[in-house]
């Protein structure tokens, strides 16, 4: 083994390091451009109403079922699973306050944020990336229509305001849920249960997941809109959009509920 | 000699694009005057959509300028393309029609967006415009999905001259219509370029049509134009390469890479 053998494959490792990081820093570039791009259109004129509607409906209305689906099933579920630790040690009257605590700072927020990920982040690419490939929106550019106002950010401005008024339901749906369960099978006095649940909830439990949720929205409806704005290739790069629509917006969902988790309670 | 005083509208200058190693536009260069209908002929695959989206700044050059009533279209701000687009309309050779939208929404969109027009008196307008195109009314009302191709393609050129641009693009504006229909669209480009004084460039295979439209035809081969004059010199162009083309002929100096 020489030493130039050696230097040589000291040097392919850092290079391919190099390369890596550097691809890295090239797509997080693009994003983040991306980004400012699209919320500098955003809070700018010209607006358009009729279009923000439309997407608040889609995404706020017709994502009701899906969400109130979703938390009712984890509230009766954290009621359940609460109720067989907690019982082992007689602390079973702790089980509305888990329930209510989980759901609004956790479970409601992020469970809403990963359907809303597969429901409408993957729709927002599959139409974009459509859109790309079959020229329109170079058509909308050559009408005199900036995409990122006319697409773009009706789709923002619906993510951010939409998704907390769905978790803002999906709370009242999963508190719900851990109630039937807990005064149908388990046993629980309803008032007791009631009282108890509004007993130890604060305020900044609930605003903290509502934050949460516009937080979501907004990187739902961002990668949604990057990665079909971004598509090439016919039917297999909107494809390939739609999936990496789902899964960037999925995987920021888990990374940013961290960061703001310790934003808001870690002191 | 009223042509030389004649304003230029939209000049290519020694334009350079390649997509990765493959060049498609190798010193390309394109004159049209105010008013003047340019035919680009050229075989499929040689680049003529690549310009005409260059000039729409759909497309950014590797090198060369481009140049609309004298004001260089590639250093331009996003705002000031804006401006300009008001005065362009463009047939995409898919028609890119928007499916979101209904026809007539589609027609009068540059109407309803740009002009801020109602939307009552834009449907009006739309209706009009695809009568133009040999449209009925009934279509108005249809989803982009629901109509053929030819059809897709004239609610395309519809919705290219709604706005009485006086820079129009069309990619292929006959290519997938019967040859009366053919006939009718060739005869509304002219009357959008006689009577409108718009300056229009063209994309076209069907040579009959580039005979009727055009005030000067000049071909693309190999990223240049290797001939340019006007239609009435296209018989007797002294080109072969335009000889062939023009005639469809097998035998001649354009190679296909269809042997092997
Ligand atoms: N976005 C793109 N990315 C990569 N290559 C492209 C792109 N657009 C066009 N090309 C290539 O550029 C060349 C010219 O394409 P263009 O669409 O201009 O052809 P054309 O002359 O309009 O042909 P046709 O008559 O068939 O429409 C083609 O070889 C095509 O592969
Ligand atoms: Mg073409």
């Amino acid at each position: 083994m020489s030493s130039e053998a050696l230097t040589q494959k000291i040097a392919s490792v850092f290079q391919s390091v190099g390369a890596t990081t550097l691809s890295f820093f090239e797509i997080t570039g693009r994003l983040f451009l991306f980004m400012m791009n699209s919320v500098n259109h955003m809070l700018r004129p010209p607006y358009y109403p009729r279009l923000i509607l439309r997407q608040m409906i889609d995404i706020g209305f017709y994502s009701l079922p899906v969400v109130g689906l979703t938390t009712l099933f984890a509230g009766m579920v954290m009621a359940l699973q609460s109720y067989s630790g907690f019982a082992r040690f007689g602390a079973e009257s702790a089980i509305p306050n888990v329930v209510v605590l989980s759901i609004t700072r956790e479970l409601g927020p992020v469970l809403a944020g990963l359907m809303i990920a597969g429901r409408i982040g993957a729709a927002m690419a599959a139409e974009l990336g459509t859109m790309r490939v079959t020229e329109q929106i170079d058509a909308l550019q050559t009408l005199s229509t900036n995409p990122f106002k006319y697409l773009i950010a009706p789709r923002l401005i619906a993510g951010i305001t939409m998704l907390p008024l769905l978790v803002l339901v999906g709370d009242i749906i999963g508190v719900l849920g851990g109630y039937l369960v807990s005064v149908h099978t388990l046993g629980f006095n309803a008032a007791t249960y009631i009282q108890n649940t509004w007993n130890f909830l604060s305020f900044m439990d609930v605003f903290s997941g509502l934050v949460k949720a516009a937080a979501f929205g907004f990187i739902v409806a961002l990668m949604g809109c990057y990665h079909g704005y971004q598509s090439k290739g016919g039917a297999q790069g909107v494809g390939a959009a739609t999936t990496n629509a789902v899964v960037t917006a999925s995987i920021l969902i888990l990374v940013s509920d961290y960061l703001l988790t310790v934003a808001f309670f870690s002191q | 000699m009223t042509e030389i005083m004649t304003p230029t509208c939209i000049e290519m200058k020694n334009v350079h694009k390649a997509f990765g190693s493959k060049v498609v536009l190798d010193g390309f260069d394109l004159e049209i005057k105010k008013g003047e209908s340019v035919v680009i002929i050229g075989g499929s695959g040689s680049g003529k959509s690549v310009s005409l989206k260059s000039i729409l700044g759909l497309l950014t050059p590797d090198s060369g300028d481009i140049t609309i009533d004298g004001k260089s279209v590639l250093s331009m701000s996003g705002s000031a393309r804006e401006k300009l687009n008001n005065r362009v309309g463009m047939l995409f050779q898919n028609a890119a029609l928007f499916d979101s939208l209904n026809v007539w929404e589609n027609v009068s969109f540059a109407l309803m967006e740009g002009e801020k027009l109602p939307r009552k008196k834009a449907k009006e307008i739309a209706i009009e415009k695809l009568s133009l195109v040999g449209l009925s009314p009934e279509v108005a009302n249809m989803s982009p999905a629901e109509l053929s191709g030819g059809m897709r393609k004239r609610v395309g050129l519809a919705r290219a001259i709604a706005h009485e641009p006086d820079i129009i693009f069309f990619d292929e504006p006959t290519t997938g219509l019967d040859p009366i229909m053919g006939h009718v669209i060739d005869d509304l480009i002219t009357h959008c370029v006689k009577t409108l004084g718009a300056s229009a460039l063209t994309i076209t295979h069907d040579m009959a049509s580039a005979r009727r439209i055009a005030d000067r035809v000049t071909m693309l081969y190999q990223g240049k134009n290797i001939w340019t004059g006007p239609v009435d010199q296209l018989d007797d162009s002294g080109n072969p390469y335009v000889h062939q083309f023009i005639n469809g002929l097998a035998e001649g100096p354009i190679e296909l890479d269809i042997s092997r």
